[in-house]
């Protein structure tokens, strides 16, 4: 069973949910990433998401497309992320880390290269934003075999029909876009959240983690009593960026968001 | 590799590729207006009121078809091929831009959206859609490089006069590739009723399939003005390639006659060898960008890197895939041109014809410049005179040192 699996079947006997924070790699810099990691850990994340900076983030808000921004001010490249996640697995053999991303640093590196690099770092999933299940036939491939998840988003938009095509092909968690628009968009509508991930659930049998739009405790206990996981992204990288003059502050920052959100949503 | 066998009208295949390139790589809020989209095209495009729609806007609108002209003197100056200008530049509103936004604006109609959006780099797409948006009654945002907003001022205003909204985007390099990434981000934000104009062959399929269908009509009264004409087809074609939208619509009608050489120009910048230039298909590899893959401009580590030309419409670190395609199997040559060659053909057009081409269409005429005279006075090359200079009189004149 993979990490991610594991962690989904121990949190769901523990009848509880996950808690999946998203930074971006390198940000504010790249001495800070690997010591937030565990922070958030400690904290109460069971998943983290990693973003790998891109120089065109188009699924990215204001937000999230900034943290980019920053990491790429020192070059943060994917080379440096899988680094990052080897440097975390020696003293964390337990949390599952996902790439998040877009595709191209992956071609350049290729697809061979980096699933072996990936492998050996101790990533357990990749997200790529840019990446529908349509083209990922090669990659898929060979992350599976490498024992590396795929990671697939739906959204509002998603038909049922594509909605079943999707999850034929995830494997670790289906991640549902509580919204049509970019990260960090303004309003969820809790309700109709409930009502995609119901549908979603009669079609699939993954785990549904959902994001876009989690801004606080308050919302993620109510997203975590209709799905298996919440996501938190952008509130979490709108606080380093105001603290990114004093990586410091973010270690501290940073765990005191998700200590709300995890006790707001074991609460419930 | 050979070239004999393929038919070039069944592609892209089901799925939007051209080879390896193409494809629909894309977050997937978008995916099913994308299959939307390219449903509502497929029954469209055949559609006998949708076609005679087109046309006639086309020919009463445009004002096509677009004089296929022998510049005679500047081919004696030249002293080789005959060369033959194909005027898109006198299409309404300046340049080939419009022929893809009557098209899209109509499919927008037809699909009941009442928001068009669109991308620009040297705002002739922007001003293109705004035409188009303010005829059909559509609200029209369009997003260009806050860079851009200043060197293109000119086109900013056109299309203010025009109803649209101009929103200058600052984040990146501030030019025509973070215009795209704010255009997708409004397109997903707004998906339910707003329809992306994208202004050239590249971005996630059906686009660079149905941009290219619609600036085809380039290429479809080229080839018979040729034959009226000159009684043959033309010996090469030659055209600037950005995203490339004007040099597909001249050549794709040429692709199966194997006797008609076509040369793609790409924008050299300070030339290619200085890396600071827009020339992926010369200097460039495969990548994943803006829902397509195709050859890019980018960075050991994959990261998108800035672009240099003069010419703001050829100011992009892509292509269209099918060009990627097109150049992989070796069916086009693509080839690069400087700024300063580019700018000594606009002057020598000018004084030779009276024909003021846009800086993006004087690549490709400062490449004909140099292929003229390899060929013979029985030969004939067209260009694809794809706008008129007008839009780049302010930024001529400044290269000039003269504050108009």
């Amino acid at each position: 069973m993979s990490r991610i699996a594991e962690t989904f079947s121990r949190l769901a006997a523990a009848k509880r949910k996950a808690l999946i924070p998203y930074v971006t790699a390198g940000d504010p810099d790249k001495a800070t990433t690997v010591p937030l990691m565990h922070a958030m850990v400690a904290a109460g994340a069971d998943i983290i998401e990693l973003g790998v900076p891109f120089s065109d983030p188009m699924a990215d808000g204001p937000v999230i497309a900034l943290a980019h921004e920053r990491a790429l001010k020192h070059h943060t490249s994917l080379r440096d992320v899988l680094a990052m996640v080897a440097e975390f697995r020696r003293t964390d053999a337990a949390t599952p880390v996902v790439l998040m991303g877009y595709l191209n640093p992956v071609e350049v590196m290729g697809y061979e290269r980096f699933v072996a690099a990936a492998a050996q770092a101790g990533v357990d999933g990749l997200l790529v934003v840019d990446l529908p299940p349509e083209e990922a036939g090669d990659l898929a491939v060979k992350a599976r075999a490498a024992g590396i998840d795929m990671i697939y988003l739906l959204a509002p938009t998603t038909t049922d029909e594509r909605i079943a095509l999707v999850a034929r092909e995830a494997t670790g968690y289906l991640y549902y876009v509580s919204l049509k628009g970019v990260t960090g968009a303004s309003t969820l509508d809790v309700g109709e959240v409930a009502r995609k991930v119901e549908t979603i659930r009669n079609i699939a049998r993954l785990p549904i983690g959902v994001g876009f739009g989690i801004k606080d405790a308050e919302t993620a206990a109510a997203i975590g009593r209709v799905s298996d996981g919440v996501v938190v992204g952008s509130a979490l990288v709108g606080k380093i960026a105001q603290h990114a003059a004093e990586p410091a502050r973010i270690l501290e920052e940073i765990p005191g968001v998700l200590r709300q959100m995890r006790s707001a949503m074991d609460r419930t | 590799m050979s070239t004999s066998k393929i038919d070039y009208s069944q592609f892209p295949d089901a799925r939007g590729h051209f080879g390896i390139h193409g494809g629909r790589f894309v977050s997937e809020t978008l995916m099913a207006a994308l299959e939307e989209l390219e449903q509502a095209y497929r029954k469209l495009k055949d559609d006998p009121a949708f076609r005679a729609e087109f046309d006639r806007d086309l020919a009463y609108y445009v004002g096509r078809p677009s004089p296929l002209y022998h510049a005679e003197r500047w081919s004696r100056m030249l002293g080789g091929a005959q060369v033959y200008l194909k005027r898109e530049d006198l299409n309404h509103t300046g340049a080939h831009k419009v022929n893809n936004t009557i098209g899209q604006a109509l499919l927008a109609k037809f699909l009941g959206k009442p928001r068009v959006i669109a991308e620009t780099g040297a705002g002739q797409h922007g001003v293109a859609s705004a035409t188009v948006a303010a005829r059909l009654g559509l609200k029209c945002q369009v997003y260009m490089g806050a860079e851009d907003v200043q060197r293109q001022a000119l086109n900013v205003y056109r299309m203010k006069l025009l109803g649209a909204e101009v929103i200058p985007v600052t984040s990146g390099s501030k030019t025509l590739k973070d215009a795209m990434n704010e255009a997708l981000r409004d397109w997903v934000t707004n998906v339910d009723d707003t329809f992306y104009i994208i202004g050239t062959v590249a971005g996630p399929h059906p686009y660079p399939m149905m941009v290219r269908d619609f600036q085809c009509v380039i290429g479809r009264e080229a080839r018979e003005q040729s034959l009226a004409q000159t009684g043959k087809l033309p010996d090469a074609l030659v055209a600037c390639v950005g995203g490339g939208s004007n040099a597909i619509g001249l050549f794709h009608p040429f692709l199966n006659d194997e006797s008609v050489q076509m040369y793609g120009v790409e924008a050299g910048g300070d030339g290619v060898e200085t890396g600071r230039h827009a020339a992926p298909l010369n200097a460039g590899r495969p990548g994943v960008l803006h829902g397509n893959r195709t050859y890019l401009m980018e960075d050991a580590d994959g990261q998108i890197i800035e672009t240099h030309s003069v010419s703001a419409g050829l100011d992009y670190p892509g292509v269209g895939p099918e060009h990627s395609w097109l150049k992989d199997i070796g069916r086009v040559n693509y080839v690069a041109i400087n700024d300063d060659e580019a700018m000594s053909a606009f002057y020598e057009l000018t004084r030779a014809e009276g024909i003021m081409p846009a800086l993006e269409s004087s690549h490709a005429v400062a490449y004909a410049k140099k292929l003229a005279p390899t060929m013979r006075p029985d030969q004939t090359i067209v260009i694809n005179l794809s706008g008129r200079g007008d839009k780049d009189i302010l930024t001529i004149a400044r290269r000039d040192g003269i504050t108009l």
